[in-house]
């Protein structure tokens, strides 16, 4: 592996980059198992007992709600003999975990509570009153309006620290509700790309790509719009969701990026999301009546179409939606696609939100299936040594930086890819 | 396009900056998207070919005394035969009006507007996915890509004077480039008589694996 000096400039990344199993094996050490990875919300782990398993880098790991309400988050592994204690994605595990291959238990919050036949352990270390008998408890977990995050070190910044600006993600999301506060939908959509993950996190603020690779969805949307609305029909907002995919190359550039440090960054808002009828006008009501209309305008106003927790986070805060990606290999990445719901709003503001979901992100997507095939030929080709260098030179040199934060001039700058580098090479580099 | 900017309280800087909003509304007519500027002209796939439609039985209505069980199965190989031929067109007239074709992620779910779903579509949105995998620019549609179904276990569960509720089970096998995907599952249609036809009110799938992971998505219904 070369240094990473010489794997990142400024304006073009070596290709190695996306592919390198020695490189994948550092981003999992250097990144996902150091900073704050996402878990889960907290609405997922309501009762004590509840848990669910999470793989935060190479490690498995159970997030539980303990006897004492707090949250947990526990290695995955007996320390007996390393078996998995929990063999499902989720469920209820009682007052105790139980390892199935030789009864050892553990309270909720790892402690061990009961070995077998203790008395084969006399005189041995591995005593009950010995740390080593007990499941190993991630070094750090903290929550941020209801989103669960682990690190598996103690060092570092904290988790405000390390989500900056982007904390803007989850305060968007809960602020849309005149509760403050999202609930989890407890289905979880889950994809496997055949690239990169960088390919994922690039794509996200990539302005350029809608109007090429999602034409074919935009066009047709906008054919069976426009033939609703010349019979007179006003077509739901869900087929604007796609048909703006087909807009010009000149209305794409006009949609700003906004770039922060550490490779988080949003891409604002395009798609209009607040019409003038009934269900927005009573939901708006409900938010002036719980923030005062400053407030609330200030929240229904923000331009944010989502925001990226670099690296791997897309939150979709205006539709309540949260993809989080869980690298397998420098060639395979695993998302899980989650749905929230605002607390205290009708039906009808839930729908609209529920059809990007399905349209969107439901595994039946008509706009991933052709990034997924983009990205699945994009890690084919930089495999290849067809050439080196993967070019970023859009707008170079042509953006705002005010205070360490890039706004693009131009929607399709590669000032992105630029910012989320600069960020990796800084992780990859320590 | 326009701009609006109407609000003067920013919190912080950034919370300024997120005031600005471009929003792009809908075009009163097809606009080139720029990639179509410079796409280039090429022909349509072999798979969207004109391909002849699959010859009915001759137990469909008619010629031959056929039992309601035997043309209800006959009418379940030929919507599977039309999906495995691409013939989307005829896939979407087999449906009412106001049919609906919906996969649920789970078996418990009972309704298709309040909770998420893999496929939830009218026929409107079936149009509109017709129209995207046969448009010569729908990129994952350029990879070889086919599927191979089989219906059976047919039972009709309920039967009134014009409603039909009928359960079968799927295999479907889906070519993709090289490699092959295996899906199984329940099909519930709920079938309106219209004298001799039968026309889809509601078609629910529940796929064996919808809560596993996707390797790929699903292009087209199933």
């Amino acid at each position: 592996m070369q240094p990473i000096e010489r794997l990142v400039e400024a304006d073009r990344v070596h290709r190695t980059v996306y592919t390198d199993q020695g490189i994948f094996d550092r981003e999992m050490e250097n990144i996902w198992e150091k900073t704050w990875i996402y878990c889960g919300h907290e609405s997922q782990i309501k009762q004590p007992g509840d848990f669910f398993t999470v793989q935060i880098g190479r490690q498995p790991l159970i997030a539980v709600r303990g006897t004492d309400r707090k949250i947990r988050v526990l290695y995955n592994r007996c320390p007996h003999r390393g078996v998995q204690v929990c063999g499902s994605r989720q469920g209820n595990t009682g007052s105790t975990f139980v390892c199935s291959y030789h009864a050892w238990t553990f309270h909720l919050d790892g402690r061990v509570k009961g070995i077998p036949l203790p008395r084969g352990y006399d005189g041995t270390r591995m005593t009950p009153d010995n740390p080593d008998c007990s499941m190993k408890a991630a070094a750090r977990v903290d929550s941020y309006r209801g989103f669960v995050f682990a690190s598996l070190t103690a060092q570092g910044p904290t988790l405000v620290e390390f989500l900056g600006e982007a904390k803007i993600a989850f305060d968007d999301m809960c602020d849309r509700s005149p509760l403050g506060e999202v609930e989890v939908v407890p289905i979880c959509h889950r994809v496997i790309q055949h690239s990169n993950w960088k390919f994922f996190m690039e794509n996200q603020l990539d302005a350029l790509h809608p109007s090429v690779t999602h034409q074919s969805t935009g066009i047709a949307a906008g054919r069976v719009e426009r033939s609703l609305k010349a019979q007179g029909v006003t077509p739901p907002l869900y087929y604007h969701y796609l048909s703006t995919f087909a807009s010009s190359f000149d209305q794409w550039d006009a949609v700003q990026t906004v770039n922060f440090p550490r490779g988080h960054g949003i891409l604002k808002s395009y798609m209009g999301l607040r019409p003038n009828d009934p269900d927005t006008n009573e939901y708006v009501a409900a938010m002036h009546n719980a923030y005062g209309e400053q407030k609330a305008e200030e929240y229904l106003g923000r331009s944010i179409h989502h925001v990226l927790v670099y690296p791997y986070l897309s939150v979709q805060s205006p539709l309540q939606q949260l993809r989080c990606l869980r690298p397998l290999a420098p060639n395979k990445t695993l998302s899980e696609i989650w749905h929230f719901r605002l607390k205290g709003v009708s039906n009808a503001i839930y729908r609209r939100a529920l059809w990007y979901f399905n349209l969107v992100n439901s595994p039946s997507t008509m706009i991933n299936a052709d990034d997924l095939e983009n990205w699945t030929k994009g890690q084919w080709g930089l495999e290849s040594t067809g050439g080196d260098w993967v070019s970023f030179h859009r707008n170079f040199g042509g953006d705002a930086v005010e205070g360490g934060v890039t706004y693009s001039k131009n929607g399709t700058s590669e000032a992105v890819m630029r910012s989320q580098f600069k960020a990796w090479a800084e992780y990859m580099g320590t | 396009m326009s701009k609006a900017s109407d609000n003067s309280n920013a919190g912080s800087p950034l919370a300024g900056r997120l005031l600005d909003e471009v929003v792009i509304f809908g075009n009163k007519e097809a606009i080139p998207t720029g990639a179509q500027s410079t796409a280039p002209d090429h022909m349509p796939r072999q798979a969207h070919q004109q391909r002849a439609l699959p010859r009915p039985s001759v137990l469909a209505p008619g010629a031959h005394a056929a039992s309601l069980q035997q043309r209800v199965e006959q009418f379940l190989f030929h919507q599977s035969e039309l999906l495995d031929g691409k013939h989307w067109g005829a896939v979407i007239d087999l449906f009412e009006d106001d049919g609906i074709y919906w996969m649920p992620v789970t078996p418990e779910q009972t309704e298709w507007l309040d909770s998420p779903s893999i496929f939830a579509e009218d026929k409107c949105m079936m149009q509109i996915r017709m129209g995207r995998v046969t448009h010569p620019n729908a990129w994952s549609q350029a990879p070889n890509w086919g599927t191979s179904h089989l219906v059976g276990n047919v039972v009709i569960e309920s039967v009134s004077e014009d409603e039909l509720v009928v359960r079968s089970r799927f295999q479907m096998i889906e070519l993709r480039r090289d490699d092959l995907r295996h899906f199984a599952g329940t099909y519930t249609h709920t079938l309106k008589l219209h004298g001799e036809q039968f026309k889809i009110a509601l078609q629910r799938v529940d796929l064996l694996n919808a809560q596993a992971p996707f390797d790929y998505v699903l292009q087209i219904w199933v």
